[in-house]
């Protein structure tokens, strides 16, 4: 059975899905990030597929997204993570659960 | 590509690759479907690993630089075991597979056996793309480069686990200062390779090797600094002497490798030289001209060129580790950020406006030695003074013992005036 | 994309991705699911392999496995006191609940689309031609890219210095 674009889409959902809830459902924030990654991993896959099997003037567009993609994400974790430490370093947790400051 | 005297015969030894290909071909008549690619993975392994890879491995690595480093150190080398300490590699193996491998009681078994296999990885995987001589690449795809800096990057995470899986303090200090340092010494080793990318317009090994050999020059004259960067930068990333804090024997026990005994440290040893070995079959490949000699190569196979540059790579490996002493963590990372980086992103700068003015004259053969001449005389001109407007002056006279202070080095936050 | 090897390929990687991404969810110790998330880096990477896209297969090892992980894991190691047992928020079963509809929502999206697709290899899809679309037609991304991550690394370090160096790098 020949992988066709539909195999690729379906990888591409479930790992999107189970991306999803982990972000929901992890108490770490560290946890949360690691969701997000997996998110964005799983629009990647799902830009290189489209680019690969649909019809297209212009087949390059999808891998110049997916380069943006993983520049933006890079950029995100550095930034996220660095929060990460920075409200450890004051409220000794990552628990999102317990940062509710905000909260009334 | 200039045509080469290489024939189809499949005893023409100066292409290895001939045989393999009537070999494969034979079986692909007698085996079913896919199965000839597990053929053709096990020949290529056979082929480059154990044929090429492990007995230079053996001897150059294990006996000739321990010896090489002993003469240098006016001492005498292994010379007990066999003629000369020829047997020295086997003794040791001998050993290390007869050792207990202690595993500590409260450690994650699992990833601590896993780290050395994943270690071992990259000195593996990446004699895949690096080619022996003509069509002698087992595979020969687009972006050999990357592939390079995508390998390397395994090495960090199997240093990672293997320092904390020992549930041990020091092996934790040990792994995070070597991924601090491995992430650091990257970013100038992309900058310098993608000089060489940029100057030959190709990011795989094969089109390096087809452009020096249409140019006729080496890359190393067209850029000394990039293959200066990449040396520093892959001495760090091996972890070997002055940049080696992994295996500080002095300063923290064994760093990331204190739990490990038998055969599992063998293999990180073994792998520290495959490594060193692969990455100076890569520079071989990139810098030095990779299988061709200026035309030599008609007569001469060109593997037997290779393995000679290969190793003569491999020797300032060992000759820095055997002259220079260990640098300190700190010092390490400045001079990463605040040197090579800079003088990497200059390199890029030059090369670029090269290239450009290369193109605009139609890729002449004689305008390429003008600017390998201007690029030596302006890497060693940028060194010195990217080197004395950061601070780095040579010590004309030391007297007396100075105080880390007064040296220069890092003051903590609490004291600095 | 015929052939024995590309479809037994595609069902390996297709079986180590998702199999490592249930890891990341499931494993009860934070570094355990860092190594997994590592797997699924890797295992998305040979998808790419697999769909001629070689240059981003290189770039996601270099950039997720070389950098974001080892990013993740500084940050494991960095707060050492948080709780490393990769335990579920009180909101974990409306997310899982959620993540489930919307997968039923994809799959039968995908499956019920009649795609329109290409027989072959599509033709522009070497790196010389990512690098030529990346500074001719997409080079505002790409500038506005660079002055993202430069805000980025900035922002990094700015939120991870201590009071003392702030207060030494103040202007007095």
């Amino acid at each position: 059975m020949t992988p066709g674009i539909e195999h690729f889409l379906t990888v591409g959902a479930l790992l999107f899905c189970l991306g999803l809830a982990i972000a929901l459902s992890k108490r770490n924030a560290v946890g949360v990030l690691m969701g997000v990654e997996l998110m964005l991993n799983a629009v990647n896959l799902t830009l290189i597929t489209f680019s690969r099997f649909t019809v297209s003037p212009n087949p390059i567009a999808g891998h110049t997204f997916v380069v943006f993609v993983l520049t933006v994400a890079a950029a995100e974790a550095a930034v996220a993570l660095a929060l990460a430490v920075a409200v450890y370093r004051n409220r000794e947790t990552i628990d999102v659960d317990r940062l509710n400051l905000l909260r009334s | 590509m200039t045509p080469f005297l290489v024939s189809d015969k499949w005893y023409d030894i100066r292409d290895l690759g001939n045989l393999s290909r009537a070999l494969l071909d034979a079986a692909d008549k007698v085996l079913p479907g896919g199965v000839v690619y597990v053929l053709a993975a096990l020949i290529g392994f056979v082929a480059s690993f154990l044929l090429f890879v492990l007995p230079s491995q053996l001897i150059i690595g294990v006996y000739g630089e321990r010896r090489i480093i002993g003469r240098m150190q006016s001492r005498l080398g292994p010379n007990r075991v066999g003629p000369f300490g020829l047997l020295q590699p086997i003794a040791d193996a001998i050993k290390l597979i007869q050792k207990e491998a202690l595993t500590p009681a409260q450690a994650d078994r699992v990833v601590m056996y896993i780290a050395p296999i994943i270690f071992v990885m990259p000195a593996v995987l990446l004699w895949a793309v690096i080619p022996f001589g003509e069509n002698m690449v087992i595979a020969d795809i687009p972006v050999s480069l990357m592939y390079f800096l995508a390998v390397s990057a395994l090495p960090v995470i199997a240093t990672f686990m293997a320092g904390w899986s020992s549930n041990n303090k020091y092996s934790l200090f040990g792994a995070m200062r070597i991924v601090s340092m491995a992430i650091s010494y990257e970013s100038p080793l992309v900058l310098a390779l993608l000089g060489a990318v940029v100057m030959s317009g190709t990011i795989s090994l094969s089109g390096m090797v087809a452009w020096a050999d249409q140019y006729t020059i080496w890359m190393v004259f067209v850029q000394p600094l990039a293959l200066v960067i990449y040396f520093i930068c892959v001495s760090a990333e091996l972890n070997r002497t002055p940049v080696d804090i992994a295996e500080a024997e002095s300063e923290i026990v064994a760093g990331y490798l204190t739990e490990y005994s038998g055969m599992k440290w063998g293999l990180f040893y073994g792998m520290d030289i495959g490594y060193a070995l692969a990455a100076s079959g890569f520079a071989a490949t990139v810098f030095l001209g990779g299988w061709t000699l200026f035309g030599l190569e008609k007569w001469v196979p060109g593997w037997m060129i290779f393995i000679g540059k290969t190793h003569l790579f491999y020797f300032l490996f060992i000759w820095t580790r055997g002259t220079l002493p260990r640098l300190r963590a700190d010092q390490l990372m400045a001079f990463a950020w605040k040197f090579l980086l800079p003088l990497g992103v200059f390199n890029l700068l030059i090369v670029s406006t090269e290239r450009m003015l290369w193109a605009e004259q139609d890729y002449a053969k004689g305008l390429i030695y003008v600017f390998a001449l201007v690029n030596i005389v302006l890497s060693v001109g940028l060194v010195y003074a990217w080197a004395r407007f950061n601070g780095y002056r040579p010590e004309r006279s030391p007297t007396r013992p100075r105080l880390v202070k007064q040296a220069g080095g890092y003051i903590p936050v609490g004291e600095r005036p | 994309m015929d052939g024995f090897g590309v479809s037994l390929a595609f069902w390996v990687l297709a079986a180590i991705t998702l199999v490592a991404a249930a890891g990341v969810m499931v494993s009860r110790n934070l570094l355990h699911a860092v190594l997994f998330l590592i797997l699924t880096f890797v295992g998305v990477a040979g998808f790419f392999v697999l769909l001629s896209a070689d240059f981003i297969a290189m770039a996601q090892v270099i950039i997720y496995v070389g950098a974001i992980a080892v990013l993740v894991l500084f940050a494991v190691l960095l707060t050492p006191r948080a709780s490393r047992d990769n335990g579920e928020t009180r909101w974990a079963l409306p997310g899982m609940l959620l993540a489930v509809c919307l997968a039923a929502i994809f799959l039968f999206v995908i499956h019920d689309t009649a795609w329109k697709t290409r027989d072959g290899v599509p033709q522009g899809l070497s790196a010389s031609d990512l690098g030529t679309a990346l500074l001719t037609t997409w080079v505002v991304p790409f500038e506005i890219a660079s002055v993202l991550l430069t805000a980025a690394l900035v922002g990094a370090i700015m939120l991870t210095r201590s009071p003392e160096e702030e207060a030494e790098d103040a202007l007095a």
